[in-house]
């Protein structure tokens, strides 16, 4: 990843998207610090509330953890300890983090299950992870995410291991708790739709690069960038005859570890010049803010 | 819950399993007792007078065939006869009073040896996987792969020579019971202990590292990250419980293991333990005494093994769902 540089502003939704393997989940993880291991090479500045954590020791920056930012993970299979009860596992940050006793804690984790809509909040504690359901261990994994109150949560895909039906549920529980308690949230995702009801500024990533950045109502209606708009133009759609192709972006995404000269999107971008194949595109902020990354953008440059 | 209404059908059916694995067990070593090289006749019945034979062989069961022999032979063992030494004119000690001597006695050498060995090993595991492959890790893993390939009965005399003998810290043999003096009895016990312990402690912490290693690269391990806990707590109330299920097998393996195979180690320290019977039994060729010693090590197993199952179940749940509970 490179040239990434994102603001999500206090109290308001960043939607984060782009197609598979575009790095919207590595760029949360490195925002947190999450990345770990001997082939992790990072430069750059994470600023959190005015403050530069981005080069803080990995035990440092967990003091913002929980409090400041907090993380929902993409699958919730995987992202609750199998072997400890939902109740020890929620209440561990109340009693970690914000010192409540054991007891206080307990109750307080009981709250915040009813507030993630669990019924039976009680019953639940006593639960193992195996116990529930995926829609269900995502409710208990967005509590623990806002046990401590952060001001900042990243959502990671938050419903794509989930049940077509329970997405929009999930997705409103996360919008509600946002304006309930005044978090800012990047919202990562692949999903448009989700990005044009729940989030406030789009962000779109394309092969660890941001390519368009606007309000979200402004990217829908018109976006700049012949990613975004291949992107939306990739949506099925009711209201067409169906039996037709599918339409989709040809080719894939290129290899990040091996660059070519030139737009990352320019082998597949139906409206490529010459220039676009040597030069990389500078991001360019237009006069009402729109970011964009293209040399002959849709509409022109605004 | 469900798991409490089909607990009590699931410990019956475990233990019709236990009481099976263990007639099979008994049984097949009741005919390799008649499968013996040496007629039990020959050897035990010979060089008497008519009456004499008549009884020794009526008492020892050799007149019956396999089969009624072993059932003979379970009455007897469930009942707590392991029949007697057997001495050429009839009438030995009994069996049962050599156990009760030498089993204890073993028993503490084995739980000593396992406490050591896993309070060792855990540590030891969970620092190594946390620091795979760094400095740490390949010393941890060299020195206990030296350990390791030194025969515990080598690592026994030496012991005994230098900490016993030379330096005179630890006495180089002997076995001193709690009730007369507890102290005495640690510090006798130490040098065998470290002589069965640190082999162990070297396959331990290799099972455990291999487990923390995949466990960290779990998803909830991250999120634990993510919720501010420090390492040390993750590790410990996070990673440990889901990565000791192998390692606890394991040493439920070892307890037959360590209880029937202590022998050399219980030869060197001089602990008349049950090890000791066993190679007495061995070379005395007192085939019955053997026959009940194997067989109470058989049951050790067999119920030790269960031990650790129900344990298991309660570190990790997960466990008991795949078993259908």
């Amino acid at each position: 990843m490179r040239g990434v540089d994102i603001d999500v502003q206090a109290a308001s939704s960043m939607g984060i998207v782009g197609e598979s393997g575009s790095g919207k989940t590595v760029m949360c993880r490195a925002a947190m610090g999450l990345l770990r291991g001997g082939n992790v090479r990072s430069s750059g500045s994470v600023v959190f509330d005015g403050d530069e954590i981005g080069n803080l020791p990995s035990a440092d920056v967990r003091k913002y953890f929980g409090t400041g930012m907090a993380m929902i993970f993409q699958d919730p299979m995987t992202a609750l300890n199998p072997v400890r009860r939902i109740g020890s596992q929620l209440a561990e940050s109340l009693v970690i983090r914000l010192g409540m006793n054991k007891k206080a804690a307990r109750d307080r984790a009981a709250e915040l299950l009813a507030l993630v809509r669990i019924p039976d909040p009680e019953a639940t504690l006593r639960k193992f992870p195996g116990q529930l359901s995926g829609g269900m261990r995502q409710r208990v994994v967005i509590a623990t995410a806002i046990a401590c109150k952060p001001k900042l949560l990243f959502a990671d895909e938050p419903t794509t291991a989930l049940d077509v039906t329970v997405q929009a549920q999930i997705l409103e529980l996360l919008s509600d708790l946002r304006r309930d308690l005044n978090m800012a949230m990047a919202l990562v995702t692949h999903d448009l739709g989700v990005v044009a009801n729940h989030t406030d500024y789009v962000t779109v990533l394309y092969a660890g690069l941001v390519v368009e950045q606007a309000p979200t109502t402004k990217l829908f209606t018109s976006m700049r960038m012949p990613y975004t708009e291949a992107l939306l133009k990739s949506i099925p759609r009711l209201d067409q005859p169906s039996g037709g192709r599918m339409p989709m972006i040809g080719g894939r995404l290129p290899d990040p570890t091996n660059p070519e000269p030139g737009c990352p999107f320019a082998p597949r971008c139906p409206y490529v010049q010459d220039r676009c194949r040597s030069e990389v595109p500078p991001l360019t902020t237009a006069a009402d803010g729109h970011v964009y990354r293209c040399f002959y953008p849709i509409g022109g440059h605004g | 819950m469900k798991a409490k209404t089909t607990s009590i059908v699931d410990v019956l059916k475990r233990l019709a399993q236990l009481l099976l694995v263990v007639i099979g067990a008994t049984f097949l070593l009741s005919l390799l007792l008649r499968l013996l090289p040496v007629g039990l006749k020959e050897l035990y019945v010979t060089g008497l007078f008519e009456e004499d034979r008549q009884r020794q062989i009526k008492e020892l069961g050799l007149d019956r065939n396999a089969f009624s022999y072993y059932l003979h032979w379970l009455w007897d063992f469930v009942r707590g006869d392991f029949g007697r030494i057997v001495l050429p004119g009839g009438g030995g000690e009994s069996v049962a009073s050599h156990v009760g001597r030498a089993l204890p006695k073993t028993l503490q050498l084995v739980f000593y040896t396992q406490i050591f060995a896993l309070a060792v090993a855990i540590p030891l595991g969970i620092l190594s996987a946390y620091r795979a492959g760094r400095r740490t890790d390949r010393f941890v893993s060299y020195g206990l792969f030296t350990a390791a390939s030194v025969p515990n009965f080598v690592l026994g005399l030496l012991l005994a020579l230098i900490v016993g003998a030379k330096l005179e810290w630890l006495p180089p043999l002997g076995y001193v019971p709690i009730s007369e003096s507890f102290v005495d009895h640690i510090r006798g016990m130490v040098l065998p202990v470290l002589s069965l312990g640190i082999p162990l402690i070297a396959s331990y912490t290799r099972l455990l590292r291999t487990d923390v290693i995949a466990t960290l690269r779990e998803d909830f391990v991250t999120m634990a990250v993510a919720k501010g806990l420090s390492d040390r707590r993750i590790l410990f109330t996070h990673v440990l419980r889901p990565s000791s299920v192998t390692l606890l097998t394991a040493a439920a393996l070892n307890m037959g293991a360590l209880i029937g195979g202590s022998l050399v180690i219980e030869r060197v320290f001089s602990i008349p333990g049950l090890g000791t019977e066993i190679g007495f039994a061995i070379f005395g060729r007192q085939y019955f005494a053997l026959q009940a010693y194997v067989a109470l090590v058989a049951v050790g197993y067999v119920v030790f093994n269960s031990v650790i199952d129900v344990i298991v179940g309660i570190v990790d749940p997960r466990t008991r769902e795949r078993r259908g509970a």
